[in-house]
């Protein structure tokens, strides 16, 4: 297993390097769209670690992208003046760094005091929190308030956001393959049975809670580097709903699953443009459709797991 | 002190609409058992009702007469009452018996479909509309404080609906009947309870409040749009879940406390920008201290 997934993880960022060496013969749209993919497999397979292995559901996924965003654009608006031009990726990578981390930090602070709630009461306090971070950012000057930050340098390119998409994927699979990510399953199957049998449910959620919130920033930067431009009311609610939907549709707790709906997810809007203002309407009665229909995900062939009531 | 008192009168006002919005969420949650997400949107579909209504009641009636004003909000809350019952017939009940994540996000979805079709130029499309006064409106002084009248009329229907619904579910038989599937679905329907009537009357009468309130929101909004119910129907949620989810008298002292801190919030300077937080910011700290809510009573899980 490990060796196959370390093989997957270099196979894919050698694919990323020798794709974004070639990416100037691309098309701007395509490339700017293969980017979107990325960005948005690592919010999906991030909050799969939480909601789908874990089990918490969790409303405020956004929340944390915008930390992330917001940190490392501010080092990058700081400081590329000052940096020589051959050391902007040292400078990327520290900025989306300390994103990742200060996004983590944030997922502690929220993760901590909450994760002794359960099921609705996680999602509402998650929901609420994505949206005091979403009210707090409209609030600082230092970042542009509600007006945005802008003239975010362009450093996202095919090969930061797959390589990091590949880095995600291989990490949290790794994870929960892992002993002690069997504590995440343990967790989700019955948080009862799991402490009786000496796993503890909240240092297992906080944990969860921190890696997806920690990945969730890296994707927060990548982004601002990619829009170049950062408003708070992109990070609202429906962000964290769209990520949501990617991780259900692929099948709470599957990645591959979960990285086929975050690629569907993505492109789906651009190929209903011709509808224009019918697609969030088709977007809505797909979800509804679909959790009535096929509840345990579109891609989960899988064994069915034991559902709870 | 006129400040104060002023405030006061606002935060309460505002409070009993999100109190009216708060019932609906906490007698579905109590049947259901989940948050019903798509009640923000009747919310919406009410203050449109009366919106349309309102010219058609005016020909029957005397313009901005009380009796006209009685019959759109009746009729309104009628029209809500039907969507609501229709939601749950069609989006809810096919997944009962799933586990609960599923409805939360059919829930969404549904508020999804509600917003983006309403918002269609078709169907009432995404500008902004006035809202016709349904009654005369005045202003009464009383010293250096102004009450508007419908701030009153708001606090005195609300009264009286808070009262009607207390005797509803507390001295009624449909209201035992509800009361006995929120305790337990299975024995309520062994003791030849119609679950599936209760839960659509339950939807019905909470439809029809948000329907009331929606009507009452215009009244004091600018204007009315397909996405007016998103801001007050996420804050009347956390009103429910701060009184404690379930809980009706929780849910009318929840509304209070939060339009009456968010008012206070709003009319302080360094606070007023982080009007739209404060909601959320007092439910985290209310559920740290009191994880069941302010009246909900913690429940041991038994294995």
């Amino acid at each position: 297993m490990h060796t196959g997934a370390k093989r997957f993880l270099l196979a894919a960022i050698f694919v990323a390097a020798v794709a974004s060496y070639f990416s100037a013969q691309f098309n701007r749209y395509y490339l700017g769209l293969a980017i979107d993919v990325g960005i948005n497999i690592i919010l999906a397979v991030s909050l799969n670690l939480i909601n789908g292995h874990t089990g918490q559901f969790s409303l405020g996924h956004a929340g944390f992208m915008a930390v992330g965003g917001y940190t490392a654009a501010s080092i990058t608006l700081a400081l590329s003046p000052k940096f020589p031009a051959a050391a902007t990726p040292v400078l990327f990578a520290g900025a989306l760094l300390a994103g990742g981390l200060t996004a983590a930090l944030a997922g502690l602070a929220v993760g901590v005091p909450t994760l002794r709630l359960r099921g609705d009461y996680l999602a509402i306090v998650t929901l609420g929190f994505g949206e005091i971070i979403r009210v707090i950012f409209e609030n600082m000057d230092c970042v542009g308030a509600a007006s945005g930050l802008k003239g975010i340098p362009n450093y996202t390119n095919f090969f930061w956001a797959w390589s990091l998409a590949a880095v995600t994927v291989f990490v949290i699979t790794c994870l929960v393959n892992s002993t002690y990510g069997r504590g995440f399953i343990a967790v989700h199957d019955d948080e009862i049975a799991a402490s009786a049998m000496g796993v503890n449910p909240t240092k297992y959620k906080v944990t969860a809670f921190v890696i997806g919130a920690f990945f969730a920033g890296l994707a927060g930067g990548l982004y601002a580097h990619h829009k170049q431009f950062l408003s708070p009311t992109g990070f609202d609610f429906m962000k964290s709903i769209d990520i949501v939907v990617m991780v259900i549709l692929g099948g709470m707790g599957r990645t591959t699953g979960v990285i086929i709906a975050a690629i569907l997810l993505t492109l789906l809007p651009e190929f209903l443009r011709g509808f224009a203002e019918y697609r969030m309407i088709i977007y809505a009665l797909m979800i509804i459709v679909l959790m009535i229909a096929r509840p345990q995900g579109l891609f989960n062939f899988g064994k069915f797991k034991r559902t709870k009531t | 002190m006129d400040w104060f008192l002023q405030q006061l009168i606002n935060g309460l006002a505002l409070g009993a609409i999100y109190a009216l919005i708060a019932l609906g969420y906490t007698m579905v949650y109590g049947v259901l058992r989940f948050i019903n997400f798509a009640h923000c949107d009747v919310l919406m579909l009410g203050a449109f009702a009366a919106y349309f209504l309102a010219p058609a009641v005016a020909h029957l009636f005397a313009p901005q007469s009380y009796l006209g004003a009685i019959v759109i909000v009746v009729l309104a809350a009628a029209i809500c009452a039907v969507i609501g019952i229709l939601i749950e017939r069609l989006a809810y009940r096919p997944l009962r018996d799933r586990p609960k994540l599923t409805s939360l996000i059919t829930a969404i979805g549904v508020s999804l479909f509600i917003e983006y079709t309403c918002q269609l130029q078709a169907v009432f499309g995404a500008q902004t509309r006035p809202f016709p006064k349904l009654l005369p409106q005045q202003d009464f002084q009383f010293g250096g404080l102004s009450v508007s009248s419908n701030d009153v009329i708001v606090l005195v229907v609300t009264a009286l609906l808070l009262a009607a619904m207390r005797f509803i579910v507390m001295q009624t038989k449909t209201g035992t009947a509800m009361r006995a599937v929120s305790f337990n679905e299975n024995a309520a329907a062994l003791m030849g309870i119609n679950v599936n009537r209760i839960i659509s009357f339950t939807f019905g009468l909470g439809s029809a409040l948000a329907g009331v309130a929606g009507i009452f929101y215009a009244m004091r909004a600018p204007g009315i749009e397909p996405l007016m119910g998103v801001q007050p129907g996420l804050h009347a949620f956390v009103a429910a879940v701060v009184g404690g989810i379930g809980n009706l008298p929780g849910a009318a002292l929840g509304g209070l406390v939060i339009g009456l801190l968010e008012t206070f919030a709003g009319g302080i300077p360094g606070l007023s920008n982080y009007r739209d937080g404060i909601a959320f910011a007092i439910l985290i700290l209310i559920l740290l201290f009191k994880p069941a809510g302010l009246l909900g009573k913690a429940t041991v899980e038994k294995v």
